[in-house]
Order: C-alpha cells, then structure tokens, then sequence
C-alpha cells in the first residue's frame, strides 16, 4: 500500500483538485484506491457527493472506538473509495496531542489495517502546520505539493524540505509540482522555468489555471472523469504519470 | 466499490393475470420494478457499464457430471475478446478464475489452458473432456440508484436470458439484482425491500445454471452408467429384466455419440460396461425372456463386445502411458516413445473400424429391435396368466447359483492351477457383481454393502492379475508388429525401445506375481466359511430384507 499526501501550508493552491484528480485517475488504472478526506471543509467528500459525516467523529476513529474500515463510502467510480471528511476534524490536533504526550505517528498507525485492500491511499490534508500534517508527513510515502509559481512558493518548498529532512526513521519523498499556473503571465514562466531546472523534486508536468478545473464543485466529480480528453484531464494524466513512473 | 449482488429476484407475469396482454411481458415487469424504485430514488441506465450489454455463458461439466457431483459448478463468461472461467461450489462460493483467450468450447478440453481453474479441476475430471451443458445468451441492463445529492446509492442490475441445451431453448424470467455500494446498506436494502413488494416478484431460489437446466426440463446429474432400473420385489421377473436390459439399452445409446466423436475415452467405456451388463443379464436371467430372441441377442452384443475390445485395450495402453514411463529403472522415458507412437497410430486404425461398425446397418438394426422387443417383454408381462417368478425370487435364485458357482470355482484353484482359471473366476465375479447391482434395491443395504465391498477387493485383485497377463502378451505381440514394420524398412523402431517395452513387461510381471499371492486371502474373505453367513443374511428373503445371521468372526 502507497500512501499519498497532498500538502501544502497554504489554502486554495489546488491540494483538493490535485488529490480528487489524481485519485481517480489512480483506480482508473486498476488500483484499489482510497482517499481520505482530512479537510474539516470536507470539499473532497462535496466532489463526490458524499456526505461531510463520520460516526462518532474524529474523535471515535482516532481513539480506535470506531475503525476506518466502517467508515468507508463508496464512490460512484470503480476502485475508489473514500472515507469522508467531518466537522470534527477541526478538533483532530487537540486529539493527537496533549500537554505530557505529542501522537505524530497516529495515523500511519490507524492506516495499517487498510494494506490489504488497498494499493493506494491519498490523503487530502487541511492547510497549516500543525500536529495533524505532521502526522500525514509520517504516515505517507510520497508528499505531494502544489506550488503556485510564485517567489514565496520556493521558500515553503524549502521550509518544507527541511523539516521533512530532520525526520528520524522513515522520511517521504518530496514531489513538488506547479499548480494554477497561467501561462500568459511572465513571471509564472519564469518561475518554473527556473525551479525545474534547479530542483529535482519539482515534476515537469504542471497543472495549469482553468476554468473547468474551478467548474469541478459545479459538476461534482473529478474532471479527469467528467471531461477525459480536456487540457485540464490532460494534465493530470500527464502528472500522475510522473508520479507513478518515480514509484515503480 | 460493487460488492456482490445482495439479493436477487425473479419476476413473472402474476398467476391469474389474464388482463395483460403485452407481447413483452419481461419489458413490462421491469417498467413495474423501475416504477416502483422511482419515489425514493433515480434511476440512471447506465449504459457500458462493466458487466452489462450482451453476455454469453456456458456451463461445462464432463458428460457423468463430475464436476457437479464434487460440488463444483464451472462457467465460461464469453466476452467479445476471449473470456474467463469460473469454477464456484454449488452454493455459489467462489473457488478459482482463469481467463481464456480463443478457447472454444466447442471442443473438448483436456488442452484447457494452464491456470488455476485445471489446477483444481484436472484430476477430478481426467480422463474425461469437458463438454458444454447448457448455454445461456443475455442481455444485462446495469442501473444507478442516486439519492437527493445525486450519489449512486445502490446499482440495479437486471438480466433476460434465452438458454439452449442440444436443441431445446427456453426463456428464463427477468431477474433484477440489487448490489450494495460501500457504506451505503440502508438504501440497498431500501430497494431490495421495494422490489420484493412488486406483483410477480419473488427471490431467486436457484442459480441461474439450475433453473436453466429446470426451464428445459433436465436436471443436474440426469447422466448415470448406473443401473437403478425402478424394480420392485413383487413385480414379475420378466418385467424387472426388460426394464433393467431397457435401461442399459439407455446408456449404451447416450454414449454412441461421445464415441463416434470420440471426445473422451470413457464414451467407449461407459458403452462397453453396458453391453457387458447386457450379456450377463441375458445370460444369467435370459429365461424370463423368449428363448430364441434371448439367443439372437446373445450373439450380436458378442459382435458389439468384441467390435469394442481392441480400441479400449489401446486406450488403456495409452491412459496409463505416463505412469508406465515413471516406473522405468533402466530404459529413459524417451526410448518408449516410439511405442507410444505406434500405439497411437494402431488405436486410430482400430477406431476407424469401429466408427464404421457403430454406422452400420448392422448396430441400428440391433438397438431399435432390442428395444421393441424389450418394450413387448415389459408390456406382456404384467397380463401373463401363467404363474411366472416375481423379480426377488429371480434374484434369489441366480444371485445363490453365481456365487455357488464362484465358491465351486474359486476353491479349486491352487497356486499351480493355470492363469485361465483365474482368468475364467474373474467373469463369474463380474457376473455375480451384475446380478448384485440389478437386484441392489431389493437387498437390505448393509448386506449388500458387506458383500459387494469384499466382492470388489477379490475383483480388483482378479482384474490385476489378468490386465498384467493381457497386457504382457500384447507387449509381445506389439513388439513384433513393430519389429516387423522396423524391418519392412517403415518404423523407427530401435532396440532401445523393444528393450524398454521388456522392461514394462517385466514390471507387469511383478505386480502379477503379486496379486497371484494376494488371491487366496481376498478369496476367503469373500466366500470362505467365515463370509457365508454375509451371503446368507443377503438372499434370504430380497424385498423383505431379514436379520442378518451373526457373523463368525
């Protein structure tokens, strides 16, 4: 089992599109899929009509009174599952941590049991530093970040690397990849012109600003579903490929 | 994530429902379902839709059923390229999955190719082929249940079938399935519930492969070599034999076709234990039958008997081809393939003989007068005035007159006597083991069991003793028919493999020599002085079946 993170410290970079997308294009390939939810906003459980509800809260699943496996939804698409968001999850650091006792490995640890039915779990992380992140940074395999290509991006990027970096044991990959990006502005050329050429980590495909991409809460399923052979699809393709090709 | 179908229901026009005078009445059941589902959810066709559109299924199984009969039920799912197979229990369990890409069914399969399907089915059925059964043409139309936020809730499946055995078709009713979405049990058990209330619906109680051998009119496992002729103790002697000899007739018809196509070797078998059957009832209970036809047919099923021997005695060579390869000491596995080469190509002449004679004249004439004849037997003999012998005292009297015969016999025999008197004591067994299965619903069935386990431990014995003997002196016999191809400058022959048949025959020899030291004790288990009171308790009174004698230790 694969676990995928998509993070940033930022809010409406495109970590949800980039989870939702990337998701499905994963159980269209045949994977046993699961996404969870992790935004108390819940907009990836919005995407695919489901509802922004968990038995018991973060609360129940955190302290194991409820199992993740319970939880489960199915989506409308083969192979893909989804554990939804709820409003609950507001609340999660305060569950993991307390004053004596810091959990930062909680949710690899309430992952494990998924191994068996899944190939591949992403996790879409609610904005911020905090208790709940670090604990997503421990638990997954891969952390995928969306940058807008600005200059304040390459630092989060930095900041990022090296607090994943002080890691002991088991440490994720680091895969950057330009979100939003609009082509007719300069800067955003340059920027990833420069970065690409400069950091490893940062995949050549992109994720470009489109309106169909916005559209996805008006349709609500992934556009790589509802619009296949659209340039915004085709991005997304082009970046989960990417990233597949580094895992296999 | 589909997870499989929660429930499923049949749907037939209601009893009594005269008014309906649609030419469609499946497209009508299922307006009714939809109509049914729609206050509570929307119903999206969902067209392409894994598993929907037109499907083909065809049940396989060998021609005796093994496969149903071990519980097993195997399936080939056609799509339009290639297909799967799928072998479940009975209950629907699954068991194992291969797909098959350009396999026809059509054709016998012991080339079935390699996956975990024939790991798990290869030596239940072996050596028989599989053959389709029953095949099913449908048309499955995949449905989306949404709730109010448009979220597929439950998935509707429903599927029409028209099924075909041989050349019989029927339709099947429509049937609606309701699989549950993950997290989402309420509303599938919500429409299950709403379906189950619409006129004409009930649950499915049978597999799909059950009630499409239901529709035209068979059961599973309708094929036996068995002879469980429907006899009775009272009834007349003469109509307990015509219904036995009807029902070998029976088998031994069903089988013709197998071996003329010659799909597997049990075809001829099955074929060959009936006409066997048949010569040892006639001969054994032919005086309830008018004399010069029990005469007439005596003879020709000696024509069909021996007409079959040679072709079998090849395929015996042939079956046992690999294990005989195994046992080799000194010659390698390779030098014997010439022999198998040659082998082969006698069984083909000597089918090519028999195919001809199964097409004859001749074998019509045979089964169609033998039947009529049987048919006036059987219709006769219940108006016959004169007192004739009712079928238990038919089997009292000749199942103690074979096994007198056999204890007579037997007794004789010291280990100087000839391999021709084991040989002839191995027929009297077999006859005797007729007469028992004939009459077995007329014995008690812990008699009989006793009796008929130590009958076949002496009969396995005999049967080794003279197969070693019979296949020695074709060993012999082979070797210079090859030899003399060899020479005519035709075969391939080399010493190394005349040296390896003697090394087979030497073999033979040795497990001959073994059951010749066996015979003795498997004799006196089975008639000595200790078994006779088991011989006893079972002809005492057939029909009414006695206290069984205590046994002498």
């Amino acid at each position: 089992m694969k676990i995928y993170a998509t993070y940033n410290i930022k809010g409406g970079v495109g970590k949800t599109t980039a989870a939702v997308n990337l998701a499905y294009l994963s159980a269209a390939d045949g994977q046993r899929t699961l996404l969870w939810d992790l935004d108390p906003q819940g907009a990836a459980s919005f995407l695919f009509r489901i509802k922004p509800r968990v038995k018991g809260g973060g609360k129940a699943l955190i302290r194991g009174t409820k199992t993740l496996e319970g939880a489960i939804k199915g989506t409308d698409f083969d192979n893909l599952d989804l554990l939804p968001a709820d409003f609950t999850y507001r609340n999660m650091d305060l569950l993991l941590g307390t004053s004596q006792r810091k959990q930062t490995r909680k949710l690899a640890q309430l992952l494990r049991p998924l191994a068996a039915e899944y190939d591949n779990v992403f996790l879409d992380c609610p904005p911020s530093i905090s208790l709940v992140s670090e604990n997503v940074m421990h638990a997954a395999d891969v952390l995928l970040v969306p940058l807008i290509p600005t200059t304040l991006s390459v630092r989060t990027l930095d900041q990022l690397t090296d607090f994943v970096a002080d890691f002991e044991g088991a440490r994720p990959e680091v895969r950057a990849f330009f979100s939003m990006v609009d082509r007719r502005k300069k800067l955003h050329q340059e920027i990833t012109q420069d970065l690409l050429a400069k950091r490893a980590e940062v995949t050549a495909a992109a994720i470009p600003a489109l309106s169909l991409i916005e559209r996805m809460s008006v349709e609500r399923a992934p556009v790589t579903a509802s619009a296949p052979r659209s340039q915004a699809a085709r991005a997304f393709r082009a970046l989960w490929s990417e990233i597949r090709s580094d895992q296999e | 994530m589909l997870t499989p179908g929660l429930r499923d229901y049949v749907l037939e026009p209601p009893v009594g429902d005269h008014e309906s005078t649609s030419k469609d009445p499946g497209t009508d059941l299922l307006l009714a379902a939809l109509a049914a589902l729609a206050p509570s959810f929307t119903v999206v066709a969902e067209r392409g839709a894994p598993g929907s559109g037109a499907r083909q299924l065809t049940w396989l199984d060998t021609f005796d059923w093994r496969l149903y009969r071990a519980g097993l039920v195997l399936e080939l799912d056609q799509a339009r390229r290639g297909g799967r197979l799928l072998l479940s229990q009975t209950d629907g369990t699954p068991r194992a999955e291969q797909p098959v890409t350009g396999w026809p069914p059509r054709r016998p399969a012991q080339d079935l190719p390699a996956g975990p399907v024939r790991d798990r089915i290869t030596v239940l059925i072996s050596p028989r082929a599989l053959l389709p059964v029953v095949s099913a043409v449908s048309e499955v139309s995949v449905m989306r249940l949404l709730n109010a936020d448009g979220k597929t809730v439950a998935w509707l499946t429903a599927e029409r079938a028209t099924v075909t055995a041989a050349d019989t078709t029927a339709e099947l009713p429509l049937c609606l399935s309701v699989a549950e979405v993950r997290g989402y049990p309420a509303q599938a058990r919500k429409a299950a519930a709403l379906l189950a209330a619409v006129p004409g619906a009930s649950p499915a109680s049978q597999s799909m492969f059950i009630a499409a051998l239901t529709a035209l009119g068979r059961h599973p496992a309708d094929y036996t070599n068995g002879v469980d002729a429907e006899i009775t103790a009272e009834m007349p002697g003469s109509v307990a034999v015509a219904r036995l000899l009807l029902r070998l007739l029976d088998t031994l018809e069903l089988n013709v076709d197998g071996v003329l196509r010659d799909i597997d070797t049990e075809f001829l078998h099955d074929f060959r234990v009936a006409v066997r059957r048949t010569r040892s009832a006639i001969k054994l209970l032919g005086e309830v039958l008018p004399a010069d036809e029990a005469n007439h047919y005596a003879q020709e099923f000696k024509w069909l008997g021996d007409l079959t021997t040679p072709t079998r005695d090849l395929d015996v060579h042939l079956l046992g081809f690999a294990a005989t390869t195994e046992h080799l000491l000194a010659a390698a596995p390779a030098d014997l393939e010439p022999f198998r080469a040659f082998l082969v190509r006698r069984r083909a002449r000597e089918f090519r003989r028999l195919a001809a004679a199964l097409r004859s004249p001749r074998f019509g004439v045979i089964t169609d007068d033998w039947r009529k004849a049987l048919l006036a037997v059987r219709d006769a003999g219940a108006r016959k005035k004169r007192r004739q012998p009712t079928a238990a005292e038919l089997a009292t009297r000749t199942t103690a007159r074979a096994f007198r015969r056999i204890a007579a016999q037997g007794g004789a025999i010291t280990p100087d006597s000839a391999p021709e008197s084991l040989h002839d004591l191995r027929k009297r067994c077999k006859e005797l083991r007729y007469l028992l299965e004939f009459f077995a619903p007329l014995h008690d069935p812990v008699a009989y069991r006793k009796v008929v386990g130590d009958l076949k431990q002496l009969q396995d014995c005999l049967g080794e003793f003279q197969d070693c003997q019979v296949q020695r002196e074709e060993i012999g016999a082979l070797a210079d028919a090859m030899l003399a191809e060899a020479l005519a400058g035709r075969g391939t022959t080399t010493a190394a493999t005349l040296l390896a048949m003697g090394e087979v025959a030497a073999r033979l020899a040795v497990s001959q020599a073994e059951a010749r030291a066996d015979f003795a004790r498997r004799f006196a288990r089975f008639a000595g002085p200790a078994a006779r009171p088991r011989i006893s308790a079972l002809l005492a009174e057939p029909g009414h079946p006695a206290e069984a004698e205590p046994e002498t230790p």
